[in-house]
């Protein structure tokens, strides 16, 4: 969360364009995913054995319990057990999916999460589709007419745009559409019939988080494919386009860009961690429900095996989303092949 | 260290303030930062407490921009301007600490990795990638989920998590230094590791990573903002604090924009003043980019 545009890079470039063979680099870059994934799963459970005192005075704070319930509750989370032993089941636990029980609801953590997925997939993805499209256009733009009056109003406004929390962003959107938009949830209270009204109703709730969303990621790509474009034109291929008296649109379309594009294919996973982060705030705001607001609510609860399991779920996934970005580079550019 | 060092050091540094002078947004950034840090100093003896005291408030709830309350109140009847004046202090406060504890801890990995190699780096540098591509929004919410709320954790969890970039950046830096002659001849005339850091690495590493600090600074803000509005920071008024309770509060169905706005442009204007000046530097100190723009 604290690094600026463009800095963010999961390996460095002289990493990645090393000579080191196909399955050397699959191997390693496999490997350290799973090294991060164990230390993930570590973290999940140590993290919340720090917490001061007994978990079990947290779950009852409210309800007066005898001394019976409380050594039946024990045994039943296994706390009685030593921390290794207790440690292992953890790790056995997450293996087979099951990831306890919510304080707070009483239900599988795991049943908790798997419904949540949906609606983030389809507020992540709408926002990332969309930032794409925005962040391409506009970095095609700003690099084609470099220093220019369009270059740099676009730079001063992502700027701008990574100033502000992206809450405030949405609050912002809210009050300002007073009204406009819902301002909860991912359905009316009462949905219209039919599927076609249903995912109308859908679309118009998820106007708002998206665009939040939108607005908080499209920077990144614009700034991306705006130096990756910048890098490309002054090739030599360029000149020869030219040359041959395409264009200047034609130049840009058939033959800068496309090559441009390379980095920013790999930046959709590697923006994920950002993405991550992003939803846990929006989803907050506009009550969307999805695995941003789980996590908020099991934040404020506090309900501790909830979020375990939200944290190591959000995090797992981060993991293999950068595992996948430093694959597909590998794949999608020949040039590192081949070197 | 003998006088020419320092008579050296000296002219290199008027030599980088003059050419930080020439960039407007630069210099209009650390205007308003100084500004600042002196108000919040000086807040307790200009601000009369009472009226950040629920108990003692005089306004009614949510009252819209007036005469006595120019930017409004609040749900408890707190003058908004007041308390965006004084939650300058908590956030400044944050992202300096968060900062300091963020950019020491990968100062200290990023050197040590660099300069002992072998399987000291591969720990350190595995470590940091893991840190890198962990959220670090949701690590530093839990943390403050599992600890006890107050402003310290708060800057713990912030400087636990936002250390990597400084780590590899300096890391990097570091090599290339530590890839050139004098460093070669350093070691050669019987130099320790303790003089080459000290020495020749820490002087040439630490421009950068002061560059590299203001930039840590907005984002510890932000962060500060955003754990706030998640619930998790502790009792002092931040802006961020304040945003959570506006929220809660149901401000934004009032329609309250008083109440939203100030806050929320106070972290903009810090940020973004934190992030002119940190750029600006960069052009000054990082010779790569000199003559880029």
């Amino acid at each position: 969360m604290t690094t600026s545009p463009t800095e963010q890079h999961a390996a460095d470039p002289d990493e990645r364009r090393s000579g080191t063979s196909t399955v050397r680099y699959v191997a390693g870059k496999v490997g350290g995913a799973l090294v991060s994934l164990v230390f993930v799963v570590a973290l999940g459970f140590f993290l919340f054995r720090m917490i001061p005192g007994d978990p079990l005075v947290t779950m009852t704070r409210e309800r007066p319990t005898g001394p019976e319930q409380l050594a039946h509750l024990r045994e039943r989370l296994g706390l009685d057990q030593p921390v290794w032993q207790q440690f292992l089941d953890y790790v056995g636990g997450l293996v087979q999916g099951d990831f306890g029980t919510s304080y707070m609801h009483r239900r599988p953590v795991a049943e908790m999460i798997a419904e949540r997925v949906a609606p983030t997939l389809l507020l992540v993805g709408t926002a990332t589709v969309l930032a794409v499209l925005l962040g391409l256009w506009l970095g095609v733009r700003a690099a084609w007419r470099r220093g220019g009056m369009f270059d740099r109003t676009q730079t001063g406004i992502a700027l701008a745009l990574w100033s502000m929390p992206q809450f405030w962003l949405g609050l912002l959107l809210l009050i300002a559409t007073q009204g406009v938009f819902p301002s909860r949830g991912m359905t009316s209270v009462d949905p219209p019939d039919g599927f076609a009204l249903q995912a109308l109703d859908v679309g118009w709730h998820l106007t708002l988080p998206c665009l939040t969303l939108l607005l908080v990621i499209y920077a990144q790509y614009m700034l991306v494919m705006r130096s990756s474009l910048l890098e490309e034109m002054g090739a030599d291929y360029l000149r020869t386009a030219r040359a041959k008296g395409l264009r200047d649109d034609l130049v840009r379309r058939r033959h800068a860009v496309p090559n441009a594009l390379l980095p920013t294919m790999t930046l959709i996973f590697l923006q994920f961690g950002m993405v991550v982060s992003g939803t846990v705030t929006v989803e907050a705001v506009f009550s969307w429900p999805g695995l941003g607001l789980l996590t908020y609510e099991s934040l404020r609860g506090p309900d501790l095996p909830v979020l375990q399991g939200v944290f190591v779920i959000l995090a797992g996934s981060v993991i293999v989303m950068n595992l996948v970005a430093d694959l597909l580079y590998r794949v999608v550019d020949p040039r590192v092949r081949a070197s | 260290m003998s006088a020419p060092v320092w008579a050296r050091r000296r002219a290199a540094a008027v030599q980088a303030w003059r050419e930080f002078r020439t960039n407007t947004g630069g210099l209009l950034g650390a205007a308003f930062i100084a500004l600042l840090v002196v108000f919040s100093l000086l807040a307790p003896l200009l601000i009369d407490q009472d009226g950040l005291n629920v108990v003692t408030a005089t306004g009614s709830p949510l009252e819209p921009p007036s005469g006595a309350y120019w930017l409004g109140t609040d749900e408890s009847g707190r003058s908004v301007l007041l308390l965006t004046l004084w939650g300058a202090r908590v956030s400044l406060l944050v992202g300096f600490a968060a900062t300091l504890l963020s950019v020491v801890v990968g100062t200290l990995v990023g050197v040590v990795s660099a300069h002992f190699g072998g399987w000291i780096s591969a720990v350190l540098m595995r470590i940091t990638d893991f840190f890198l591509v962990l959220p670090a929004l949701v690590l530093a919410a839990v943390l403050m989920a599992v600890l006890p709320k107050s402003m310290w954790t708060v800057i713990m969890a912030i400087g636990v998590t936002s250390w990597p970039t400084t780590a590899r950046l300096v890391r990097a830096q570091t090599l290339s230094v530590e890839s050139r002659p004098y460093i070669e001849r350093s070691k050669a005339l019987g130099g320790g590791h303790t003089h080459i850091i000290g020495k020749h690495v820490l002087p040439s590493v630490l421009p950068l990573v002061f560059a590299n600090t203001t930039l840590v600074v907005g984002g510890s803000i932000i962060a500060e903002s955003t754990l706030a509005f998640l619930g998790m920071s502790g009792p002092e008024i931040s802006w961020g604090s304040m945003l959570d309770r506006a929220n809660q509060s149901g401000a934004v169905t009032a329609g309250a924009w008083w109440y939203l706005l100030p806050p929320g442009v106070a972290i903009v204007l810090v940020v973004l003043s934190f992030t002119l000046v940190g750029r600006a530097l960069e052009t000054v100190l990082n010779p790569r980019l000199k003559g880029d723009r």
